[in-house]
């Protein structure tokens, strides 16, 4: 059987990471209009949630709340209508941090709010108290291969329910030692709403197949290295296309040997 | 939704290898649950332990795998011939060809519990041998499973806690659906560890008793590990006899990170999507495999969702009592537990569960028996609010 092609139409998207706050800045750095000035990520305080669950908040539920909402925003959706796709390498590692080294004395008795927290979907799971969606979510990781495996699953969504999926691909640092085992270096995420259909909001096509060719670098060395050490950033070439209104392939890394061939069309100008 | 075959399937609990194994204990409606004594652990609960799982070596050119919860999947990999029909299918496809699914709720996460322990005194550094990526991260039984079969194609692990390893069935047929692969591997690995161990102590939900599902008395899970795995593959003329899975249905409770909808309306809508997605009404339902937890909120929430969608006319059960909730593997070993009772024309019991709670009207199967099934539910739904149910038939 040959394969339907995985295609969608972008309506929205929504970016967090080091010294870019959000799509607006990235598109201009990705445009070559402004120059990229290196800085810590700021994430938005998360509004939509009720005050006991803002208040805890992890970084990771500030981040992917940040960059979903900030797609949905771009397009004019409504979040509470979406089914998403959470893609993350790790989940909250600071979380982690804490209840492994408490787990490794001797007063085992861990903090409830910590433990659930502790869950790979935990962002979705906050996702749908804030948004009141009680749409499927799909939370899954594929390590640096994350950003890959959430648009191969949001666009068969796409594809199969011909309803708009929201892909969020976020990932955080671990704090040591788990960072020198793990070296992610801070907060960054992509948003992408994608629809079976065209709209207003439109910004272009992406049809993805598998493909064996390199992924495309980019030539800033900073914006490369955001590439390379945070894995939802792999979209990065896919982003300076959109941002520069340039149709055409783009490879994208996925899990060797496969990679993914994304081709951007009618693009809005 | 198409239907698509279970080529194959295996699982292993505590209560064995293989499907044998299992088919002899849920007949005998034996238990494998026991006081737990695992690791360092000193909580009294009861937990659901798979033997000898340390004494499983993986391949020396795998070895950066090595943790509990990877030599789980290779014991669960290399049952019931479950190796040799991926590597036929590999053969028959290519490797590109077959996809890797599998669920999980904390993955490898002992051996960091474990390094933790073993940090440099004056560093803090963990010990060189700890490797992140192949142990600890989600991703890591998918990549072991990917690379055992030299496989090249598209992988995935899928991380929503309780319901992981039903989301994987979900995943994997959108892509054989769309044509983008020709197999799937898919399935869940879930260890014992001590985060999970101390993390639903800290939340009260777990039992100092063996679980009772559905029991008046209920008072919590018995944590319990596991490996299950199907081939999925499309076969648009299978033979009588084959397990098919029908329909997947996917919802969220948008309610709360560790309880579930009171009146498990997020269950609720899972269940309707997965009859659609069948196509298929509730009167077509044999047998329903709760997710029945054994907690008081849970089983109360679900038995509320079951009993507003089906009345009390369908026999169901949680089949956790005989070796535990194994967290994100539950879904894969209770759909095959399905696929079981299908094939084998036997409704499982119910070890562990007493007296019904009377306030939950459903038809509550206790003990098992021979009963004509033709398409069976099966519930899944995880912390965070992440529901999954999935219909499986056997071709007549």
């Amino acid at each position: 059987m040959s394969a339907a092609p995985l295609q969608a139409w972008i309506n929205g998207i929504g970016l967090i990471a080091p010294g870019l706050p959000d799509w607006a800045t990235a598109a201009a750095v990705l445009r070559g209009e402004a120059a990229y000035v290196s800085a810590p990520s700021v994430l938005p305080v998360p509004l939509l949630l009720p005050p006991a669950e803002r208040r805890r908040a992890s970084r990771v539920i500030r981040l992917s709340l940040g960059v979903g909402l900030e797609a949905v925003t771009h397009a004019g959706a409504d979040a509470s209508t979406l089914a998403t796709v959470f893609a993350a390498s790790g989940a909250d590692g600071h979380n982690c941090h804490s209840l492994c080294e408490q787990l490794a004395g001797d007063d085992r008795q861990i903090s409830p709010t910590r433990f659930h927290n502790s869950v790979h979907n935990a962002a979705a799971g906050y996702w749908g108290i804030a948004t009141h969606s009680m749409a499927p979510c799909q939370v899954l990781g594929a390590f640096d291969a994350s950003f890959g495996a959430g648009l191969l699953d949001a666009l068969a969504q796409v594809a199969m329910d011909g309803q708009p999926v929201l892909l969020v691909a976020y990932d955080s640092e671990y704090p040591e030692p788990l960072h020198a085992k793990r070296d992610t270096p801070d907060c960054g995420g992509v948003a992408l709403l994608l629809s079976a259909q065209r709209s207003a909001a439109s910004l272009a096509s992406i049809t993805v197949a598998p493909s064996r060719a390199p992924a495309e670098v980019l030539g800033d060395a900073a914006m490369e290295g955001l590439r390379q050490n945070i894995p939802a950033l792999r979209a990065l070439p896919l982003l300076q296309r959109l941002a520069r209104g340039t149709a055409g392939p783009v490879v994208l890394d996925y899990l060797a040997p496969m990679q993914l061939q994304v081709d951007l069309q009618d693009l809005r100008q | 939704m198409t239907p698509l075959q279970l080529s194959a399937y295996t699982l292993t609990t505590a209560l064995g290898r293989g499907l044998a194994a299992h088919r002899e204990a849920l007949r005998a409606e034996r238990s494998a649950l026991a006081p737990c004594a695992f690791e360092s652990v000193d909580l009294d609960t009861w937990v659901g332990e798979v033997p000898d799982v340390d004494a499983q070596t993986l391949p020396e050119a795998l070895a950066r795998y090595d943790c509990r919860n990877n030599r789980l999947t290779l014991m669960g990999l290399e049952t019931d011939g479950f190796a040799e029909r991926v590597r036929e299918a590999s053969a028959r496809y290519g490797a590109d060809r077959v996809g890797v699914f599998l669920g999980t709720s904390t993955a490898g996460i002992l051996q960091t519990e474990l390094a933790y322990r073993r940090r440099d005194p004056a560093s803090g550094a963990l010990p060189d041998h700890f490797h992140y990526r192949t142990t600890h991260n989600a991703f890591s039984l998918a990549e072991f499973t990917r690379d055992h079969f030299a496989l090249e194609g598209m992988a995935m692990a899928i991380s929503t806690a309780c319901s992981s390893s039903a989301k994987v069935f979900a995943a994997a047929a959108r892509q054989l659906a769309l044509g983008t692969i020709d197999a799937a591997i898919v399935g869940g690995v879930d260890s014992l560890c001590l985060t999970t161990l101390y993390g639903f102590a800290s939340l009260q939900l777990t039992s100092s008793q063996p679980c009772r599902p559905y029991d008046a008395a209920r008072d919590g899970i018995s944590i319990g590990e596991g490996a299950a795995f199907a081939l999925l593959e499309r076969n648009d003329a299978p033979v009588a006899g084959t397990v098919m899975l029908l329909g997947v249905g996917e919802s969220s409770d948008a309610y709360h990170m560790s309880a579930p909808h009171p009146q498990g309306l997020g269950a609720r809508l899972a269940m309707e999507a997965a009859l659609r997605s069948a196509g298929l009404g509730v009167g077509d339902i044999d047998y329903i495999n709760l997710h029945g937890t054994a907690t008081p909120a849970n089983d109360s929430a679900e038995g509320q969702a079951v009993s507003a969608l089906f009345g009390d006319t369908v026999p169901g059960n949680s089949t956790k009592g005989y070796m535990g909730h194994t967290l994100g593997a539950a879904g894969a070993i209770e759909a095959i537990i399905c696929a079981m009772a299908l094939t084998d024309g036997r409704l499982p019991g119910s070890p562990g569960t007493g007296a019904l709670d009377p306030s939950i009207p459903i038809r509550y199967q206790r003990h098992g028996a021979d009963a004509p099934l033709r398409h069976a539910l099966s519930n899944s739904f995880g912390f965070g609010g992440s529901n999954c149910s999935l219909v499986l038939g056997v071709t007549a």
